[in-house]
């Protein structure tokens, strides 16, 4: 089913009449599919995800909800989407099984089915264990879980993940996405959710919307993305360093060359079979290659191609970046 | 998908749940409960005590010798030599002055009985105020964000603290006064178990409004040391400049104003109206009629607020 089941059009967010965070956004999200936000950090992912969850009124543009406007049908929204927010929001003085239930109370949803709901979503991110524990003795996987839960407990039709493994280790990092998997997979859900880990939507998402500055910059699945870099690179360096642009320009596939601190970096397709045709043409010429690295293009550079964010550290001092997002922040709350 | 059923019940079910929650929170911590009690009580115990007026009047205070003697230039019209006034039957006739002005500026003959309901409202004014700080706490933590993002009414998060607030005063109170009987509260003939029920409905009145001004306040606020300064700056004035701890009539005009129109003097009044002072009805009804439009008043502009500033 290709549906759209959220539909942004002109997405627009100004704090304080001049900070522009979300800058007429305009996307779709199809039924069934797990679409992430990939982006620094103050690129406007959160407040995206904030006006789609009808906590902040977009200052232009609309957006839909499974065909709920956001500005308008706010209630009907806030019923059909499960929301698991960036902070861990479960109340520390109560118990896991207690948050729970006070989020199915929110919902209005009866204390009978609740209680069965609960129980079947404890089950599934393995907390029933430690349901009766106060959430202050939770470790911070634990409480990730349990936010996960509280986020289904009205069985959502689109769940909305705000950098759902922020601040976690790496290990319960990857578990985290397995139950996230795990979920999708159980509900067949839509997912919504923003990070700033590349693994991650690398590993999670279906398609892949690219933020900076807010503004959506590239729209695609992980692969396309990559693919639109222009294939593999190759790196070689060459004994006495002499310049040899020209020959490998002239080689077959070959689609970008750049010299950079002795060594080359060659943009080209089906790099396992160009490099060999590379180190020939070069010896045929008499250089001698002394070391070789074939690489496949990661999340990471296509990542940094598209936010320039080497580049951007460069122009703008990270004071001042850092004196924005402080803004950013207090604006936002 | 969720049943429009469950769309219907949320409405009220939100207010309830997140009332819960709050007094679950509260009764997970005696040591918080216990503090908030004791609070009042060393008040009582040092301020209700030490401060004995009642006994300041009192005969042994005079130190009137046995014989006074009056010079004759004292006398209307004068006369040469002097009258002679017997001490100890002027001793006791000051004696009697004592009871008599207590009564007369306190409305009842002794300060601790004055005082410790005094208590109550002070109870009321302390519970309320950190209603405010919660909110904070709970926009800081993100479970604010979380529970706008359900169908729960913007209303609804205000109205939980309020009734949280009211029913924690309630409770709080209720502990006030039991103590303050044991310590020596004096009852008034007119004082009947009935009249317990009018306390806490009186209480009820102040917690929502107070509450709804500490709430609205608190509404956008994302540093509890702000709220925190605006409860110190309040908190005085409020207890102050109000009949908690001494008469208004005794209080020099500019005091006299402000006490009249806060809030906390009508509390305290309808309370000791109806534990402490011969009940007068006429009073009581204006106490209530205030309390009433107080926390209409400032409950309707919470709700309001909280519609505006919840959402963005």
């Amino acid at each position: 089913m290709s549906e759209e089941i959220i539909k942004a059009e002109g997405l627009t967010k100004v704090f304080n009449k001049h900070l522009v965070a979300v800058d007429h956004v305009n996307f779709a999200i199809k039924r069934g599919e797990i679409f992430g936000f990939l982006g620094p950090n103050g690129a406007g992912k959160t407040t995206t995800i904030n006006m789609l969850i009808t906590l902040l009124k977009p200052t232009e543009g609309t957006a839909s909800v499974l065909g709920f406007d956001i500005a308008k049908q706010h209630d009907n929204v806030r019923h059909v989407i499960g929301v698991v927010p960036q902070e861990y929001t479960a109340d520390e003085d109560l118990t896991g099984l207690e948050n729970i239930l006070l989020c199915a109370d929110l919902y209005g949803i009866p204390r009978k089915t609740a209680k069965e709901r609960a129980e079947e979503l404890l089950k599934l991110v393995e907390l029933t264990d430690f349901k009766d524990k106060k959430v202050q003795t939770y470790s911070g996987g634990m409480r990730r879980r349990l936010e996960l839960a509280c986020g289904l407990i009205n069985r959502p039709i689109i769940l909305f993940l705000d950098e759902p493994t922020l601040g976690l280790d790496v290990q319960t990092r990857t578990a985290t996405w397995n139950y996230i998997k795990k979920l999708k997979k159980e509900f067949g859900m839509t997912l919504f959710m923003t990070t700033h880990y590349l693994e991650e939507a690398d590993s999670l998402c279906d398609r892949i919307a690219i933020i900076d500055h807010g503004k959506i910059i590239v729209v695609g699945t992980p692969e396309d993305l990559k693919h639109s870099l222009g294939g593999d690179v190759i790196t070689l360096s060459i004994k006495d360093d002499p310049d040899v642009t020209d020959v490998i320009r002239s080689v077959g596939n070959v689609k970008d060359v750049k010299r950079e601190d002795g060594s080359y970096r060659i943009k080209a397709e089906l790099g396992e079979v160009t490099a060999p045709f590379v180190i020939e043409a070069l010896r045929k010429k008499g250089y001698v290659v002394t070391k070789l690295m074939l690489t496949e293009p990661t999340l990471n550079e296509v990542y940094l191609e598209y936010t320039g964010r080497s580049l951007r550290d460069t122009e703008e001092s990270a004071e001042a970046f850092r004196a924005q997002r402080m803004t950013m922040r207090r604006a936002r709350t | 998908m969720s049943t429009s059923n469950e769309h219907n019940a949320s409405k009220f079910h939100g207010i309830w749940a997140l009332t819960k929650r709050e007094l679950k929170k509260w009764l997970k911590e005696p040591l918080i409960l216990l503090m908030a009690v004791l609070q009042p009580v060393i008040w009582m115990g040092l301020f209700g005590k030490a401060m004995n007026l009642g006994n300041m009047f009192s005969s042994s205070n005079l130190n009137i010798p046995s014989v006074l003697p009056i010079p004759g230039s004292a006398v209307v019209p004068p006369q040469s030599g002097s009258i002679y006034i017997s001490g100890t039957a002027l001793s006791q006739m000051f004696g009697n002055l004592g009871p008599s002005i207590m009564h007369n500026i306190f409305g009842v003959s002794d300060y601790f009985s004055y005082m410790s309901v005094g208590m109550i409202s002070f109870i009321v004014m302390f519970t309320t105020m950190f209603s405010g700080m919660s909110i904070v706490w709970d926009r800081r933590l993100g479970f604010l964000n979380k529970v706008l993002s359900t169908p729960v009414s913007r209303g609804a998060v205000i109205l939980s603290k309020v009734f949280n607030a009211s029913l924690r005063a309630m409770f709080q109170a209720t502990i006030i006064l039991v103590l303050a009987v044991i310590f020596g509260l004096q009852v008034s003939s007119t004082f009947s178990p009935i009249n317990i029920l009018g306390l806490y409905a009186a209480i009820f009145l102040l917690c929502v409004g107070l509450s709804s001004v500490f709430l609205a306040l608190a509404l956008r606020s994302t540093k509890w040391e702000t709220q925190m300064a605006i409860v110190n700056l309040l908190n005085l004035p409020l207890m102050f400049a109000s009949n908690t701890f001494f008469p208004i009539s005794q209080m020099p005009e500019w005091i006299q104003a402000i006490a009249r129109v806060n809030p906390v003097s009508y509390l305290t009044d309808a309370v000791r109206q109806l534990t402490v002072y011969q009940l007068d009805s006429t009073a009581l009804m204006f106490d209530f009629a205030f309390l009433g439009v107080f926390a209409l008043i400032f409950s309707a502009i919470g709700i309001a607020l909280s519609w505006r500033y919840l959402t963005k």
